[in-house]
């Protein structure tokens, strides 16, 4: 989740005392922590394809990337837009909204993912026998990172400067107005690595979905282990499926970063 | 009140909690006047200007615009704040437009202007302020009084029938202040009606028709500049114009 699970690869390295600035960049400030979980993702998969038990477990387990992958894109994108309304409605000026908004947050957060899981799918879909399981795990999904979101949308049009507001509504615009072509162009651009690292957890915590029987990566492991009994198969070659995934998005979330920082 | 004034404040007064900002101020600026206020920090100047064109609410009293009252309709105010043009001590350009979509912005979104006119009027404008050269750059490339002057073309594209200044050259280095000013005081002589914030004693002088001394909320003295420095009335403004032309 958002709080425990930065997968930052641009922390600030510690700033070089004055004289000293490097001309390039020196052997000590590469991550070299990176470069040897790289190295060990290699090195495992070449053993993986390599023994012939680990191949299969692998053969198998690589049906559900697919499911992992379109379950984490959609329900990302539904949470998206479900945190955007209401990191808005938890500044709106109305009271109700603004308290609704406030509910839904604390409410969320107050839940373990996995119960919440259990009861969107259980309870609130309860008799409903036509909305499949793979919908209710979206669904579940985007309602945890929703609220998730909505706090980091909020930090990010909070950290924009009340001068810009006042700006805009100087000028004749009105409250929308100003928050789609001012407050929020900046804001969201402030956020975008939140964002990205955001997506990189709801990969992992898509794996939660297994417990509905949704044939992802770690439903099938599971479902591979339970019948062959090879458990070091199958959970060593899902761990390092998930790593490959998680440590590949987070590299382009760096990139995109970056490449934000140079046209500052 | 008279026929030729543009706005009416009457017995304005705005509390922040506990603290009164505005103690009952009344005036009147005329089309065409160029009004600059003075005082010490936190009398109330800032507060004053934003409360004619609503940006704060003021706690009670009147606000008139062109004959109109203004009230909390938003409808209401987005049309009156379209005639007002604000100008920030902190310039408050938005960061992430260029010069041109700065002064094209508001002018797309509120005035309904087309592309074309808008960007005809934007170039118009940054060729008033001195800038044309800067069109496609971004706040953060240009100076502080470049800056200054993007945002005075960003209020006059709008084509505003009058000019709030808020301290406008106070956060500037004083080799741009003079670029700030002229642009000002060119605006002056082209007959905008200016309520202007400021100590630049250089510019009361050559275009203030009228000073008003704010001191806390309270409007101690209205004169024209020469009754002003010559023969103020209260002790207070002597004092403080004392302090302010030592130098």
């Amino acid at each position: 989740m958002a709080e425990h699970t930065s997968t930052s690869f641009v922390e600030a390295a510690p700033k070089p005392r004055i004289g000293q600035e490097p001309v390039g960049r020196r052997l000590v400030d590469l991550p070299w922590w990176f470069i040897g979980i790289v190295v060990v993702v290699l090195w495992a998969w070449v053993g993986i394809l390599a023994t012939p038990n680990f191949n299969e477990a692998f053969q198998w387990i690589k049906v559900g990337i697919a499911t992992t992958l379109v379950t984490s894109i959609i329900a990302y994108v539904l949470a998206i837009v479900l945190g955007l309304l209401t990191g808005l409605g938890r500044m709106s000026h109305n009271v109700v909204i603004r308290n609704v908004a406030r509910m839904y947050v604390e409410l969320i957060r107050g839940i373990p993912m996995l119960v919440l899981i259990f009861f969107i799918a259980f309870v609130l879909f309860s008799g409903r026998e036509n909305v499949p399981m793979l919908a209710r795990a979206i669904i579940a999904l985007a309602v945890t990172y929703g609220a998730f979101l909505a706090e980091v949308f909020r930090a990010g049009i909070q950290s924009i400067g009340r001068g810009q507001m006042e700006a805009a509504r100087s000028l004749g615009m009105r409250y929308g107005q100003a928050m789609r072509h001012i407050i929020l162009p900046q804001a969201i651009r402030n956020v975008l690595p939140a964002l990205g690292n955001d997506f990189v957890s709801m990969v992992k915590d898509s794996s939660l979905v297994s417990v509905l029987a949704v044939r992802d990566m770690t439903q099938i492991a599971r479902l591979y282990a339970g019948s062959t009994f090879r458990f070091p198969e199958a959970y060593v070659t899902l761990a390092v499926l998930y790593l490959t995934i998680t440590v590949a998005l987070s590299m382009a979330v760096a990139a995109y970063e970056r490449r934000l920082r140079r046209h500052e | 009140m008279n026929d030729e004034a543009i706005i009416v404040v009457k017995d304005l007064f705005k509390r922040f909690g506990k603290v009164e900002a505005l103690n009952g101020v009344s005036l009147e600026v005329d089309r065409g006047q160029v009004v600059v206020i003075i005082g010490p920090s936190g009398s109330g100047k800032s507060t004053l200007l934003r409360c004619i064109n609503y940006l704060e609410a003021p706690t009670s009293g009147e606000v008139w615009v062109e004959g109109k009252r203004l009230t909390t309709d938003q409808r209401q105010l987005n049309a009156v704040r379209a005639e007002i043009g604000l100008v920030f001590q902190l310039f408050n350009l938005f960061p992430h437009l260029t010069a041109l979509e700065n002064v094209t912005l508001a002018q797309r979104v509120v005035r309904r202007r087309s592309r074309e006119e808008a960007e005809r009027v934007a170039r118009q404008q940054l060729e008033h302020v001195g800038i044309p050269e800067k069109a496609d750059s971004y706040p953060g490339q240009l100076s502080g009084g470049q800056q200054q002057r993007v945002a005075i073309a960003r209020a006059l594209a709008m084509n505003p029938k009058i000019m709030l200044f808020d301290e406008p050259t106070s956060a500037l280095d004083p080799e741009m202040i003079k670029e700030v000013l002229d642009v000002m005081l060119a605006l002056a002589a082209e007959g905008m009606t200016m309520l202007v914030v400021s100590h630049e004693m250089g510019f009361v002088r050559a275009a203030a028709d009228e000073m008003i001394f704010l001191d806390e909320g309270r409007i101690v003295e209205q004169t024209t500049p020469q009754e002003l420095f010559t023969n103020p009335k209260e002790e207070r403004t002597k004092l403080f114009l004392s302090q302010i032309l030592q130098h």
